[in-house]
């Protein structure tokens, strides 16, 4: 086991440098200049010109890349002009609320996804299986951010039951209760579509472990159909939801980009998209690579898991 | 009743706590009195004044820090700020301030002339200690400073190395707002992010992303302010900055989108408006294509319905623009101007004199972007406009950024015509950078349709060399009279810039400068 840990520990480093390489090159060759964005009106060529050298953007792009990598390589992700920090310190201050959304999304997504996709099964072209495949279907179909202002108007302005965005309240609050009132609305918008898809493969994962013979010497044992249900045919067709979960992490962790725009949750996602409408080269660069890393390293773990969970799988 | 099972127990329990989450806030927080929160467009880039170059930034940046003159209220004329009065000698190379006595930074260091050469030299002089702590983006407005010098503790002199007449406008500018050289040496680098101004309000927290707050300065000299305090609150999407406002999140929300504007008409809501010193306009390509004739120009100007751009697409948030220079600046504003009127008749006769017959226009049109209100929806009403007086219009749209990256350098084998908008500080600025034969985009300017007539340069040149202000105002009166009768643009709107508060919010207004001054305002 751990020999495979470490071989895909190693294996996902030439994905992190095509990844830095590719961040670099679109950063680089989308038109349109961090000097230009910060004068705008006032960009003379003149003006862009010594502006790009207290940049530092006035080397050739080998020489840019070459620095930005070592510096990199030693924990220095450089400093983000447009907010005059460390890069470093504004995405892993941002991280954490990408964590919880995403996270909370992912929990509310797997438990509501599988739990619809087992009743589903179970009660196959029964009114409970329509019901859930008709309300799938609409959930995989509308746009999370559409979701999410429809929320607003309901919740937030017509209700007011809710605060419309942030993840705090900007007066008092900054305890538990506050933050989850702020990330209801975010949590759920997110987690609808990645609940619709986790819903439909796990009622096909479960038909088909129903028809196992498994399922049919345990019926016939007499062990009680919900007990049938939840304990037996459900552990084995964990071992193909599962993987599914881990692709949704993925969807969910784009996702939050325009969750983030539209409840300004002070995510990794808002400040990239922010980013990059400033050119702020290093942070996009640099925000880019750390979601990379998480990103693999979560496959890491839902990999592992599934070696885990089913032994037919090669470790 | 049958026992529920682990799974049922967990669903009521979490229905139950949902359900006492929402019971304790039925009345979403109310925001304290005397606190105002403003809903900004962006989070703020630093706030250091000589750092930024967005107006978002300066509408906090205003509040925290006085220059040594500022636009007195409602105008843009200057008036005494830090500096209680100025001379200006006769050549119009020196300019020596008599400083306000007894004024304290935030931090408690000393107000004096030589914080005032510390600022500027920072900004200016490559070799000042402290240069490295920019980059100082518009330090430029200053190029023209040769030497500032303390004279004594309280009078500061600056010699300028050719006559330059937009100089006090630019100090009444954020980039010549003042700031304490001690807390400059003291953060050096993240001076930015622990700002210390003299200004009405102090700076107290900057939480990422979340807000920025400042407190009253009871100290203020000039009265202190009326608000205990002020949160500024970074709110990118238009959409989710009306919702905040609907629902009392924020008590004032700036840059409110035309088509929300209705959601605010009930009670309950103001709304206040403000034209400002800003131009929405076409560039034509002067030097090749259909526009190099004066006659097409001409007619671009009286094809287009700029009445329904400005009522129907931009839903009465502009105005109609006469010329080159906002009415704003009223001085300098040349009132017998009428702007071009839309006549497709005329438009097609001049296009018959010239010869032009079903000509094709390559049209640059960007998504969004500083100042361009509504770029899209105005760019297809435009090109339907052209269409009907005979032209074929083909949009290519681009993303703003990579939009200025294309105009900026010029139109030549781009494009006939392009969006364009400034909001500017002094009448100088646009038709100096973006009008002159020197400030084609070859020789760093912005003049992207490369107009040129001598008779303009002159005017320029010699306005700027005017320190007397009847004088520059002939001077840009003339110019605009010649610029419209030539049209190198299509000149099409100002913007008025927009404001909503909430009615627990009194004594607010907008300024033509479009920054936001918040030290008579009151919250209830």
């Amino acid at each position: 086991m751990n020999s495979y840990i470490l071989k895909r520990l190693l294996s996902a480093v030439p994905v992190l440098l095509g990844i830095t390489l590719v961040v670099f090159l679109i950063m680089s060759l989308i038109p349109g200049d961090p000097a230009t964005a910060i004068l705008g009106s006032y960009a003379t060529a003149e003006n862009v010109e010594r502006l790009n050298r207290q940049l530092g953007l006035d080397r050739s792009l080998p020489e840019q890349y070459v620095i930005w990598l070592t510096n990199m390589l030693q924990g220095d992700f450089g400093r983000s002009f447009s907010l005059n920090r460390p890069v470093l310190d504004e995405v892993l201050d941002r991280f954490g609320a990408t964590l919880i959304l995403a996270g909370v999304s992912l929990v509310l997504c797997s438990i509501f996804g599988v739990v619809a996709g087992v009743i589903s099964a179970a009660r196959q072209y029964g009114l409970a299986d329509k019901a859930i495949t008709f309300a799938v279907l609409i959930g995989i179909s509308i746009p999370s951010f559409f979701l999410g202002m429809m929320m607003i108007l309901l919740f937030a302005i017509q209700l007011r039951w809710l605060p419309v965005s942030g993840m705090y309240s900007i007066y008092g609050g900054g305890d538990l209760p506050d933050l989850l009132r702020h990330l209801a609305m975010p949590a759920l918008a997110l987690s609808v579509v990645a609940t619709g898809v986790i819903a439909r493969l796990s009622r096909s994962a479960m038909l088909e472990v129903l028809r196992q013979d498994f399922v049919r010497t345990a019926r016939a044992k007499g062990v009680p159909e919900r007990r049938v249900i939840w304990r037996h045919a459900l552990k084995a067709a964990m071992v193909s939801i599962i993987p599914v979960i881990g692709v949704q992490a993925g969807f969910v962790l784009s996702g939050a980009v325009y969750i983030e725009m539209v409840f300004q949750w002070p995510g990794v996602g808002r400040m990239l998209v922010e980013a990059i409408l400033r050119r702020d080269l290093l942070l996009v660069q640099g925000g880019v690579v750390i979601v990379a890393a998480c990103y693999v390293l979560f496959n890491l773990i839902v990999d592992v898991a599934q070696s885990l969970l089913d032994p037919r799988v090669k470790t | 009743m049958a026992s529920m099972n682990r799974s049922q127990w967990g669903l009521a329990a979490l229905a139950g706590a949902l359900a006492w989450n929402f019971a304790g806030t039925t009345a979403e927080a109310q925001t304290p009195p005397g606190v105002l929160i403003v809903g900004q467009i962006a989070e703020p880039q630093s706030l250091d004044p000589h750092a930024v170059t967005a107006v978002n930034d300066f509408r906090i940046l205003m509040n925290v820090y006085d220059g040594l003159v500022r636009y007195a209220d409602g105008t843009l004329e200057v008036e005494p700020a830090l500096a209680s009065d100025w001379e200006i000698s006769g050549d119009g190379l020196t300019y020596t301030f008599n400083l306000r006595e007894g004024v304290q930074f935030h931090d408690g260091s000393d107000f004096d002339a030589e914080s005032v050469v510390f600022n500027f030299e920072r900004m200016l002089d490559e070799a000042h200690p402290y240069h490295d702590t920019g980059p100082f983006p518009l330090s430029f407005f200053f190029s023209a400073i040769e030497e500032v010098e303390a004279l004594d503790s309280h009078t500061v002199e600056f010699t300028l190395n050719e006559p330059f007449a937009p100089f006090l406008s630019n100090l009444a500018y954020p980039t010549g707002l003042i700031a304490s050289p001690a807390a400059i040496q003291e953060h050096g680098g993240d001076f930015g992010r622990n700002p210390s101004g003299t200004g009405a309000f102090r700076f107290e927290e900057w939480q990422s992303n979340t807000r920025v707050v400042v407190t009253r300065n009871a100290d203020y000299w000039d009265g202190a302010p009326e608000l205990e305090a002020v949160v500024f609150r970074p709110i990118t999407d238009a959409n989710t900055r009306v919702a905040e406002m609907l629902s009392g999140g924020i008590d004032v929300m700036v840059e409110v989108p035309p088509t929300s504007l209705n959601q605010f008409e009930g009670p309950g809501f103001t709304v206040h408006e403000q034209a400002g010193p800003h131009l929405w306009f076409l560039i034509l390509n002067a030097k090749e294509g259909p526009f190099a004739d004066k006659r097409v120009r001409q007619a671009a100007n009286y094809a287009i319905d700029k009445r329904a751009l400005v009522e129907d697409v931009l839903e009465g948030t502009a105005t109609i623009a006469a010329g080159p220079t906002p009415a704003a600046f009223s001085w300098a504003y040349n009132e017998d101007l009428e702007p071009y009127p839309h006549d497709p008749e005329r438009a097609r006769k001049l296009l018959a004199e010239a010869g032009v017959e079903d000509a094709e226009l390559t049209f640059l049109v960007t998504e969004g972007g500083s100042g361009m209100l509504d770029p899209i929806p105005m760019g297809t009403a435009i090109q339907s406009d052209l269409e009907a007086v005979g032209f074929n219009v083909r949009i290519e749209t681009y993303e703003w950024n990579s939009f200025l990256g294309i105009v900026n350098p010029g139109l030549e084998g781009k494009g006939d015509m392009a969006q364009m908008s400034w909001m500017t500080n002094d009448p100088d600025t646009l038709p100096f950078l973006a009008l002159r034969t020197e400030a084609f985009p070859e020789q760093g300017g912005f003049n992207s349709g490369y107009y040129s007539n001598p008779e303009v340069d002159e005017l320029l040149e010699a306005a700027r060399a005017a320190t007397d202000q009847e004088e520059r105002a002939r001077l840009y009166k003339e110019m605009q009279e010649i610029v419209q009768e030539d049209a190198p643009w299509v000149f099409v709107a100002n913007w008025k810039q927009n404001a909503v508060t909430s009615d627990r919010v009194k004594d607010f207004t907008l300024q033509p400068s479009f920054f936001l001054l918040l030290h008579d305002t009151v919250k209830n």
